[in-house]
């Protein structure tokens, strides 16, 4: 986790800065007289940073929601599975076109249990947002994504999926090698699987590109994410015809965590630590985990088949519609 | 060759309205262009009406033929082979042997739950387009016969906010289902749509999932269900029961995919292909089973129910 001063602020994160540059100052005045103890004031200086970490995400809104959820500190999927887990395995490949970066996946012990973790993946700098494609998969790395499913339920391994993508990637061979095909299949599959399956969104849920690894039996986000049909700055040049009300776009989609709690299109949201998951990687991993481990308690006593005519009616629910007297 | 079409656009549900409006851009314009002769003097009230839609041109080959004509040759233009875009009353004419079929759902109407307002509230959109047109949303579903062969049918309607995937085509999709499995029949969808509809945000979304798990028990049932994909199918419809068909088949030259070609064009940064995302290109990399002419449509149906059920 990246410590001041190689952290990176938000434009309304810039309270935040100053204080730390205020720290900074009053550490080199602390140099300058060794006589005076400085101690108490950095003390209270850090307890303030804490209290404006808390009072910026309190009253966020929505668009600053989906930048948060895009904070370049933020961690990402591997950070997750290292964090929360021991003897991570990644394995690699669909086994016909290549080894998609942008999708990681593999077997891990989650307190005990072996689990199959499956997620995109960012990079955090040029080099490495190049190879993980921005966390944009192409259709072998869906298809990567439903190789390790049926392998965790062959060997009956629940399955987590962390999402966090800007949407599947919109490229010329993704066309050729069937893009939509490659997430209708997996949605298609994951309804099917006989394994426990929890989706997590962690960062971005951007469309098909994020269902397409998160249909579930449940499906958890964490506080400052989003989730939806679009992007808000696509959604704002298709229905706004205009880049410029991104912010009104991400008002008017209600792709908030609370918004979809609240429509119950997704079960449960995940706290975060004070101010974000980029604050504290080791506790926001250790809140997830908890959030994991007990939600797999809740849905491993089904039965396959209880489970997947569950997750049948789950996705059926969903909707909203009049029916009229003809 | 036909202009580049934003695929997008249509979901806005304003892709009638795209010229610019007079106002403002006339004035524009006049800044740098004087006209000395005057325009059409006829006032709006003398104006001779012509017969609407008596003669039709084929954005293809630009061959003009009657209505009437074309409408005979099933809104497939005589001299290219062109296939225009035609709504479900069409498909269910050419389909249904004596255009004879009971429509199911057509009481489940959109509502606007989220209170969406782009440049128009949702809700004045729905209200619009209902009083402006007979359709109630972007699919219809109907029951009836093809050469003797009963099936359930679920068409879209383009015309409908860009045959938009939203809440009210998630639900007559499942129930069609219901409907195939509790009556034992086959199951088509023919698709026509932008993709998902932007105005039920996260609820358009989750169609996806819903539609795609109805599928699994209509495939648990051992029924048949054949996705005929049609100009234009993107976004949602392809990520879904688009591709899901035991048989996905399309029309000739229709274009299909899953991001639209101005984003993918803007992503790579580079031009297309000739006959990119066209059904040809699909099935040259194996996602059709066959390119089906719509004069041929019925009898290829046909063909399949027997091949399948005897």
């Amino acid at each position: 986790m990246p410590q001041y001063p190689n952290r990176q602020f938000l434009d309304f994160e810039q309270p935040i800065k100053d204080l730390y540059e205020q720290i900074d100052q009053t550490k080199k005045m602390a140099e300058k007289n060794p006589k005076i103890d400085y101690t108490s004031n950095i003390q209270q200086l850090e307890s303030l940073i804490v209290e404006k970490r808390r009072e910026i995400t309190a009253n966020l809104t929505p668009w600053q929601r989906v930048q948060l959820s895009r904070h370049p500190d933020r961690p990402y999927t591997v950070k997750y599975i290292d964090k929360m887990t021991t003897s991570f395995l990644e394995l690699h490949g669909d086994r016909n076109v290549r080894d998609d970066k942008a999708m990681v996946g593999g077997f891990a012990q989650l307190d005990g249990e072996t689990v199959m973790f499956i997620g995109q993946q960012k990079g955090i700098n040029t080099k490495t947002r190049q190879l993980r494609n921005f966390g944009m998969a192409n259709p072998e790395g869906y298809r990567k994504a439903l190789r390790l499913m049926k392998l965790a339920e062959k060997f009956n391994k629940p399955i987590v999926t962390l999402i966090d993508t800007p949407g599947a990637y919109p490229g010329l061979e993704a066309e050729e090698r069937g893009q939509g095909e490659a997430i209708a299949r997996n949605i298609y599959e994951m309804v099917r699987l006989k394994v426990p399956v929890i989706c997590v969104i962690i960062g971005e849920g951007a469309s098909g590109g994020a269902l397409g690894i998160g249909v579930g039996d449940r499906v958890l986000m964490m506080e400052n994410t989003w989730y939806t049909v679009i992007s808000p700055e696509s959604c704002s040049s298709i229905l706004w015809r205009s880049w410029d009300k991104k912010e009104i776009a991400a008002e008017q989609l209600r792709l908030t965590a609370t918004d979809m709690k609240g429509f119950g299109l997704v079960d449960e949201i995940v706290p975060e630590p004070i101010g974000g998951a980029h604050w504290d990687y080791t506790e926001a991993a250790a809140i997830l985990k908890k959030h994991i481990i007990k939600t797999l308690n809740e849905i491993k006593p089904f039965s396959a088949e209880q489970r997947v005519n569950q997750r049948i009616r789950k996705f059926s629910k969903m909707g909203f519609w009049d029916e009229v007297v003809d | 060759m036909k202009k580049d079409e934003d695929i997008e656009t249509n979901l806005s549900g304003n892709a009638e309205n795209r010229e610019p409006d007079s106002g403002a851009t006339a004035e524009a314009r006049e800044k740098w262009y004087k006209r000395f002769r005057k325009g059409i003097t006829t006032s709006t009230a003398e104006k001779k009406e012509t017969p609407e839609g008596l003669w039709s041109k084929c954005p293809e080959c630009n061959y003009i033929c009657t209505t009437t004509e074309l409408k005979e040759n099933l809104f497939v233009c005589p001299k290219c082979n062109y296939h225009h875009r035609i709504g479900s009353d069409e498909y269910y004419e050419i389909l249904f042997d004596n255009n004879e079929y009971i429509e199911l759902f057509s009481n489940i109407r959109s509502k606007d739950f989220l209170g969406f307002t782009d440049l128009k509230p949702y809700q004045k959109r729905l209200d619009e387009i209902h009083a402006k047109t007979d359709l109630k949303d972007s699919m219809r579903v109907a029951v009836g016969k093809i050469l003797g062969s009963e099936m359930v049918v679920a068409c879209m309607d383009f015309e409908f906010i860009g045959g938009s995937l939203g809440s009210v085509m998630g639900e007559k999709f499942s129930r069609a289902v219901d409907y195939a499995i509790e009556r034992q029949l086959p199951y088509m969808v023919i698709s026509k749509s932008g993709g998902a509809r932007m105005m039920e945000s996260a609820f358009s979304l989750m169609q996806l999932a819903k539609t795609s798990g109805k599928l699994s028990q209509l495939s648990d049932a051992g029924l048949p269900y054949i996705s005929l994909l049609t100009d234009p199918t993107f976004g949602g419809i392809s990520a879904s029961f688009g591709m899901l068909g035991d048989l996905n088949i399309a029309e000739p030259g229709a274009l299909i995919g899953f991001a639209g070609p101005r984003v993918i064009k803007e992503t790579i940064k580079k031009d297309l292909p000739e006959g990119f995302q066209r059904s040809e290109f699909l099935l040259d990399h194996g996602f059709l089973d066959f390119i089906i002419d719509r004069k041929a449509l019925k009898e290829r149906l046909k063909q399949v129910m027997v091949l399948f059920q005897n």
